[in-house]
């Protein structure tokens, strides 16, 4: 069970007022809220150990080295990974999967095959049309049912020996699909094509255990896990790290340096060229440990219940319409109510202290295949209610009443 | 011919009326409705404001030296807003609605709409309508 007030009680802003009212924040896919237990993580840290890590011999940079290393074991146990080095520190999904981009930019060949779905984030869909450019590779879509879910046949007959990577989101942002990656998984390793999973709409609901699903690549933002934002991480198979170039040049990255030649350090710090966002991972850590200590199993089954009684309730709504229904999916509802423009319910809301998505969430391709300029996005978190979901629905039925 | 500062002083009046900001966006929702439509050929990829998340075109014309603004928006509180700078903005002299600013739109209560990031783009409809008059006023010199 869920103890609803104790958690509301961790988020300072959540009794903050919008527009004089109490706010209902509904837009937790984009950026999760953060729990006064990981503020106070970063208020500490900048109060009695702030100081450049991997390099002071000196007390500071020491304590500071540790607290940031044990960050990254703590997301190493979370995603079960086997090594604390297979966890790169990044500044955020985005990151992540521009490091994996570039650095098979290096390994791929005109005629090499990527294969992406039609679920996609642009910053999922962007990076590899970019290396698709740059390689001359060839970039395949992977097409969307009605319903939301990626056809898997399609997926099936795409693959070939000429495929080498797939990139899919674990959870569409836009709709709240969960994919079957499982099957994904499993199939490209038939064809010896290495996986990568944008878990960034993942992981605020399922804990991903990436030996047990034997995916190459994961990626993650801390900002929407009620970590801070500009800190995120990339999971790999160490032997896949190891095959791939650095992305950036820079301190910290290096082993040694001389003008002719500079020899690469070894994992993570091959990748994490610069002075990371040393507060920011030591914060990581402790949203991980305070999404732990409530349960991931337990988060998903409130939110399940939320996503549940959010969906009958607005579908009582006339003409209100949801995109992405598929049976397995995250708290998240995407909807229009008839011909109305998501942009002026989503102002109303506002007015109404409701804090919704508008827009075409990044995802315009998505949009596209709708044939809609956009949705309106409500996406829910375990510190939310349901009277919060009924402050949502009254409030979409009174923006329809006052657009008409 | 009333003058913009008169209009601006007309709506800020009138907006002045309402206690919450129900009544003002249903006021504004109204304002929308009569809102001179732009001719259906102009409403094209060239008439397209661009930085907002609905669509809202304009197009403007010179008639005896004062410039005639028609819009429409696929969002109905993007047409309020349109039509309300239509209304303070159209059927006025190229010089005078470079010259004038757009302090009135904090005075009706509509300031959140004003920040730069807002996805409505008013500020770019102020660009726009802005762009036209300097275009005529060049026209004219």
């Amino acid at each position: 069970m869920l103890d609803i007030k104790k958690i509301r009680a961790d988020f300072p802003i959540l009794s903050r007022k919008v527009n004089g009212q109490d706010l209902v924040y509904f837009d937790n896919a984009a950026t999760s809220q953060t729990p006064q237990q990981v503020i106070d993580v970063i208020v500490d840290y900048y109060s009695r150990l702030n100081a450049n890590i991997h390099r002071g011999v000196h007390r500071l940079s020491q304590e500071a080295t540790d607290a940031y290393e044990q960050a990254r074991i703590t997301i190493q146990k979370h995603f079960n990974a086997a090594q604390p080095y297979e966890i790169i520190l990044t500044s955020g999904t985005t990151e992540s999967i521009n490091l994996i981009a570039s650095g098979y930019s290096t390994l791929l060949e005109a005629g090499d095959q990527l294969i992406i779905s039609a679920l996609e984030h642009h910053s999922n869909i962007v990076p590899w049309q970019m290396l698709c450019e740059k390689t001359g590779a060839e970039l395949k879509v992977i097409p969307m049912t009605l319903n939301g879910t990626l056809d898997m046949e399609a997926y099936e007959n795409m693959l070939n020996s000429k495929t080498k990577l797939v990139f899919v989101n674990h959870v569409s942002n836009a709709l709240g699909t969960v994919n079957p990656i499982e099957e994904i998984i499993n199939k490209a390793h038939a064809y010896n094509a290495k996986v990568l999973l944008d878990g960034a709409q993942a992981c605020p609901h399922i804990k991903p255990d990436v030996q047990a699903l034997d995916v190459d690549f994961y990626v993650a933002s801390a900002h929407k896990l009620c970590g801070p934002t500009g800190v995120g991480m990339l999971y790999g198979k160490s032997e896949l790290l190891e095959t791939l170039p650095p992305y950036q040049g820079g301190g910290e990255m290096i082993a040694t340096v001389t003008f002719e030649k500079t020899t690469y350090a070894d994992l993570p710090h091959k990748f994490e060229a610069g002075t990371p966002n040393i507060a920011g991972g030591i914060a990581f850590g402790a949203a991980l440990d305070y999404m732990n200590g409530i349960g991931m199993d337990t988060i998903a089954r409130y939110e399940a219940e939320l996503l549940d009684y959010a969906t009958a309730e607005l579908k009582k709504i006339e003409g209100l319409k949801i995109f992405g229904e598929a049976i397995e999916k995250t708290a998240v509802i995407s909807f229009n109510v008839g011909s109305l423009h998501p942009y002026d319910l989503g102002s109303i809301l506002d007015q109404m202290g409701i804090a919704v998505r508008t827009g075409h969430h990044c995802a315009q391709p998505i949009m596209d295949f709708f044939e809609i300029p956009g949705t309106v996005r409500a996406s829910f978190s375990f510190y939310n209610t349901f009277e919060e979901v009924d402050r949502l629905v009254a409030g979409v039925r009174k923006a329809v009443l006052m657009l008409h | 011919m009333k003058t913009i500062e008169a209009i601006q002083e007309e709506l800020i009046e009138e907006f002045s009326l309402f206690e919450d900001w129900m009544q003002r966006y249903e006021y504004m929702i109204d304002l929308g409705k009569s809102l001179p439509l732009i001719d259906a050929a102009y409403k094209n990829e060239d008439h397209i404001i661009k930085g907002c998340q609905s669509k809202v075109w304009v197009h403007a014309d010179l008639k005896e030296d004062l410039i005639q603004f028609t819009a429409d928006s696929d969002a109905i509180i993007t047409k309020g807003i349109i039509a309300i700078l239509i209304r303070v903005f159209s059927n006025q002299p190229p010089k005078a609605i470079l010259e004038a600013n757009t302090d009135f739109i904090d005075k009706i209560g509509l300031k959140e709409h004003l920040s730069p990031t807002r996805a409505n783009g008013l500020v770019s409809m102020i660009k726009q309508i802005k762009m036209y008059a300097v275009a005529y006023q060049t026209q004219l010199n």
